[in-house]
């Protein structure tokens, strides 16, 4: 009791003290820190993300973001289903570019059995991840304009994005969760018809919707002024904290997976990476700006080069036959009934692959036991490392670079929270 | 060969093992990837000598992996730490063997990335990290109770929770499942699994023809 009484008098005596000394005179405000919430649910927030901000005035103090809103396990989930039947999870992490997400896990489950793809469906796989990039870029540029305060390139944009979708839905039948890339291969060949016409709004309507889009907005001067030297970051910072992609780039590092590490056929294309100088929100938009153009270039190219031949492995332990074969032959409904009960098994290994994300690094961290379900998976989330950024990106800034901030750095919750 | 390539192994092993010293347990190169063992106390020198040492230079840290291992017995956790070199264009993997007590030296002091990393270790699977100044959990609830990726936590977890009209807020409650979780294991009685099917009355003879290599006997 005795402690609980001193406490209390000192208490009194430092109040007492505090009274006397700062008191306000006539005329002075008195301004303390205050705690805000931004978000869960905002529409700035790009998904259920909680800011915890302290503000100085307007000015923000401290950022604590908590995640893990959309946190559905799934990385428990699959270590209880087979290879295959994981495929499907992979769309619903990052749901703006599924391809990409789909991308790295099949390579990692290729890279422990180590089948060869055939050349065809490594085409088609890199055709597809690159329309998906763009179709990921269309949905974030447009999100950023529009946090920052302009309402028309975002629907523009969005018809861009509507386009690519309509190519997912022709070759692979669903419009957003595609599941089209399978280990060994792709699901479904697409049709001559399908290639022509993605060439043909390569040529014409993206570059021409795009390029209109672009005139309003790379240049003007509200939205500069919203994006030129906010959230500033090194080199070195870029890199200690573990960024990847177009907020690496934005920062000055030349560093693209599909350039130095190349999968698939990119070693086979003629792309650039650009590169920012600054590091600010605005270098990542025109970033991501460049990067829909070199998308075009590799989707041109893809189609320009594309061979004949089968589009999944011919390993039969691996891919399932074609479904007029499976009439025919007992063998070809064996192997069917197998794959899509036990599907196949994955020699025992752990592998880490990452590739280009439109987000920037997204690996799949695999651990097999030999049977036919994984061991664990770990997948690596891009917005991870970059949100976690956030706290010093917005030291010093004001409250409405929070939005400006948080659209550059590209944030998607599905596969934040996994 | 289709996944992404980056530079060769060559030599990678020799240098690791110079530099980190008796920090290193064994090194090994597997499915094209070198794993390096790394005694737990020695864990922020071996990270940082990877970091720093001219000629190994891994210069990211992209991702710390916790890993489950129940059979393992008293240490039956991993935390595999992948690094990335951009100037030498190669990626490695380094492995700490932990239990559910013993904790393991924060890698904060190297890279501030690893903060949330290390904070999802160990909201998923209760590994500790010393050092790490705000080891909060990050990706379950708040106030949520247990680890839910180690190999012991039910895939339908202990509560559930709903919006109640009674008491106008989400209240939790123990899980209740209309019908049991089941678990559909393929696994094929002739090949793979190693229980004994109920009903089998073929399960103790000897086998007959041999079957063809299988791919959990295949060590890559």
């Amino acid at each position: 009791m005795a402690d609980l009484h001193e406490i209390q008098d000192a208490k009194i005596a430092a109040d007492m003290l505090y009274e006397s000394d700062d008191k306000p005179t006539v005329g002075d405000v008195e301004i303390k820190n205050y705690t805000i919430n931004f978000g869960p649910q905002h529409p700035a927030a790009h998904g259920v993300l909680r800011l915890v901000m302290e503000l100085d005035g307007e000015i923000v103090e401290r950022v604590d973001p908590h995640v893990g809103l959309l946190h559905r396990g799934t990385e428990k989930l699959m270590e209880a289903r087979t290879y295959l039947q994981n495929v499907p999870y992979l769309d619903r992490l990052d749901y703006c570019s599924p391809l990409n997400m789909e991308h790295s896990y099949v390579l990692a489950v290729e890279k422990l059995l180590g089948i060869e793809v055939p050349l065809r469906a490594q085409y088609l796989r890199v055709l597809f991840a690159e329309l998906s990039r763009i179709s990921n870029h269309m949905m974030n540029l447009g999100s950023h304009i529009m946090d920052v305060g302009a309402m028309t390139p975002n629907l523009w944009l969005f018809e861009i994005r509507e386009d690519t979708y309509g190519f997912f839905e022709r070759a692979s039948g669903a419009r957003m969760h595609m599941a089209y890339f399978r280990p060994g291969g792709v699901h479904q060949d697409v049709p001559l018809k399908l290639l022509s016409d993605i060439g043909d709004w390569v040529d014409g309507r993206l570059d021409e919707l795009f390029t209109d889009t672009m005139s309003l907005i790379a240049d003007n001067r509200i939205f500069k002024q919203r994006n030129v030297d906010i959230g500033t970051v090194s080199r070195e910072d870029a890199i200690a904290w573990g960024f990847s992609g177009p907020m690496l780039r934005a920062a000055g590092v030349p560093w693209d997976i599909r350039k130095s590490q190349p999968y698939e056929v990119y070693d086979r294309m003629d792309f650039d990476i650009p590169v920012g100088t600054r590091g600010d929100c605005y270098d990542r938009f025109m970033v991501r700006v460049q990067e829909v153009r070199q998308s075009a270039r590799i989707i041109k190219q893809c189609l320009a080069q594309m061979p004949d031949g089968p589009i999944a492995s011919t390993d039969r332990k691996v891919a399932p036959p074609l479904r007029g074969e499976m009439k025919r032959s007992m063998e070809a409904l064996i192997h069917h009934f197998k794959l899509y009960t036990e599907g196949f098994h994955v020699p025992a290994g752990e592998v880490y692959v990452a590739t280009e994300s439109p987000k920037g690094e997204f690996g799949v961290y695999l651990v097999s036991d030999g049977t036919n379900k994984p061991y664990r998976v770990k997948l690596r989330p891009t917005a991870f490392s970059h949100l976690q950024a956030m706290d010093f990106m917005m030291k010093g800034h004001m409250l409405a670079d929070t939005t400006a901030i948080l659209s550059a750095i590209d944030v998607v919750f599905g596969e934040c929270d996994r | 060969m289709n996944y992404p390539k980056f530079s060769s192994n060559e030599g990678v092993i020799e240098k690791a093992k110079a530099a980190l010293g008796d920090a290193l347990i064994e090194a090994v190169e597997k499915v094209g990837e070198i794993q390096l063992h790394v005694r737990r106390e020695a864990t922020v020198d071996a990270l940082r000598a990877l970091r720093d040492t001219p000629g190994l230079e891994y210069q990211q840290l992209m991702e710390i992996a916790g890993v489950d291992y129940p059979d393992r017995g008293e240490e039956r956790f991993e935390a595999v730490y992948c690094l990335l070199s951009l100037t030498r264009n190669h990626r490695l993997h380094v492995h700490v063997r932990t239990d559910a007590v013993k904790a393991i030296p924060s890698a904060t002091v190297l890279w501030p990335v690893a903060g949330w990393l290390e904070r999802e270790v160990y909201d998923l699977f209760g590994v500790l990290f010393d050092g790490n100044p705000d080891l909060r959990r990050i990706l379950t609830d708040y106030g949520f109770r247990g680890h839910p990726l180690r190999k012991d936590f039910p895939m339908t977890g202990y509560v559930e929770l709903r919006y109640s009209e009674e008491a106008k807020r989400v209240v939790y409650e123990p899980v209740q499942l209309a019908q049991d979780f089941r678990s559909f294991d393929f696994l094929s009685p002739w090949e793979g699994a190693a229980y004994q099917l109920p009903g089998d009355e073929k399960a103790p003879q000897a086998p007959g023809a041999p079957t063809p290599a299988k791919a959990d006997e295949v060590k890559r």
